[in-house]
């Protein structure tokens, strides 16, 4: 029951909801966790709530080590 | 799906593996924890013990909060859902897991009681609102992730002048539970290395687990849930052990930050303070690993408020997933695996929660002897 998903903010709405989408499956969710939201950032979703926002750079940064880590096997 | 299948490329994973295969060293072992559930089930789903070399073996800890949580407590939870004009609002996952003589949510639903499955405590609220006449409790279960939303609900129920909300709490904390694992070695389960918790992790951070390394000199690595996450994971361990480090590193840097969510902490520690002791299914009794509800709040504490004594109950004596829980044993080793025990029929814990060791194992390893 921990598995969380990312999701992307398409809109945000009033008592710190926002509209999520999840490959096109839109849901409404609570960002009350989160300060300073925009549209089109993504979030970890987990139980109706949204956890975390997910960092575009670092995720870039990530792939990169990984594909260093590949790389380096041959 | 982005944020997804970049960390799910085939290829990748097989050059990472080649890369561990190159790491790792033939004059030792190397066993590491994942800590999480969620990556028991990565780690199951996407045959990853295959691409790890011979002497490297994950074992399965005890992250997930459906599987840790005592038969006692489902007891009592039932208890509770069979009082006159209570309404039991519950995270679909629990609602299998067998509690005392062969009940459980599902059949004490089938009997009448009012239990509904929800999706958010948002939901329990709702029903608050629109069922005064009933007293709604929500059933709250987890670690750190499931924690803060429990909090918000509670200071809307404030907000929104509910009296007929109330939380049955079962939160539990990841770093206790971490302690008693690496304090446990009487059970001759010895660990490397931790496959640090992810959606925990962003909530609190990667401070709490300081103690294992400080402590017991042990790596830890917070991973991501996607297969890549994992695998990196475990190269970063292996270097780290090569080089007799024991450091906290941050694989899962896109969604962890260094300080955790500090509203979501903030929010956890004015609704919970820790208690003494909770009992954990496999663990037994672990001191300060979980929370109740302050004083300020006890009105929302069903346990207070129902006046609910404690209850403890002994597991099913054929059941091994207090031991697997602990990482002694797998699923492979109990008897009832794959037999009676199934996920359409579970007898264990481990079975119900599709994290569970055991339903990871049933559902994509079945016939795999070699990693049982
Ligand atoms: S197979 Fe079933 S009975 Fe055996 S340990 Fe797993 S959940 Fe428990």
């Amino acid at each position: 029951m921990c598995l969380a998903i990312p999701v992307r903010v398409t809109e945000l709405l009033p008592d710190q909801m926002a509209k999520v989408s999840l490959d096109g499956v839109s849901k409404t969710v609570s960002v009350a966790l989160l300060d300073e939201l925009s549209v089109g950032d993504y979030v970890i979703l987990h139980v109706g709530f949204a956890l975390s926002k997910i960092d575009p750079d670092e995720a870039e940064r990530t792939l990169r080590m990984i594909r260093d880590i590949a790389g380096s096997a041959s | 799906m982005k944020y997804v299948d970049e960390f799910r490329d085939g290829r990748l994973a097989r050059g990472v593996a080649e890369t561990l295969h190159r790491l790792a060293r033939p004059d030792r072992t190397y066993r590491l924890m994942e800590f999480c559930g969620g990556h028991t089930h990565a780690i199951s789903r996407y045959g990853l013990e295959d691409l790890l070399p011979s002497n490297m073996r994950m074992i399965h800890g005890p992250g997930c909060p459906v599987c840790v949580l005592p038969v006692g407590r489902i007891d009592m939870a039932i208890e509770l859902a069979r009082r006159p004009k209570v309404t039991l609002c519950t995270y679909a996952d629990l609602m299998r897991v067998p509690a005392s003589g062969g009940a459980s949510l599902m059949k004490a639903k089938a009997d009448g009681a009012d239990i509904r499955m929800v999706y958010s405590t948002l939901d329990a609220i709702r029903i608050a609102e629109a069922e005064p006449d009933r007293e709604v409790i929500f059933f709250a279960i987890g670690f750190e992730t499931t924690t803060p939303p429990t909090a918000l609900a509670i200071k809307l129920a404030i907000k929104n002048r509910l009296t007929n909300f109330s939380v049955f709490c079962n939160h539990v904390l990841t770093p206790a539970a971490m302690r008693a694992i690496l304090g446990n070695r009487a059970e001759g389960v010895e660990i490397d290395g931790f496959v640090g918790p992810s959606h925990v992790s962003a909530v609190i951070g990667l401070q709490p687990y300081r103690f294992v390394a400080a402590q017991f000199g042990k790596p830890v690595v917070v991973a991501g849930f996607e297969p890549l996450d994992v695998l990196q994971a475990v190269v970063m361990l292996v270097r780290q052990l090569n080089e007799g480090r024991g450091e906290i590193e941050n694989q899962y840097g896109r969604a962890v930050a260094a300080e955790g969510n500090l509203l979501a902490q903030a929010e956890m520690r004015e609704i919970f303070e820790l208690r003494e002791s909770f009992e954990w299914r496999g663990l037994g009794e672990v001191a300060d690993s979980a929370l109740r509800l302050r004083d300020a709040y006890a009105a929302f504490d069903a346990e207070r408020r129902f006046a609910l004594a404690a209850h403890r109950a002994k597991d099913n004596p054929a059941c091994e997933c207090g031991a697997i829980l602990r990482g002694a044993k797998r699923p492979h080793d109990c008897r009832l695996f794959g037999t009676v025990c199934t996920p359409e029929t579970p007898m264990g814990s481990c079975m119900v929660s599709s994290e569970g060791a055991c339903a990871a194992q049933w559902t994509y390893r079945r016939f795999d002897e070699r990693a049982a």
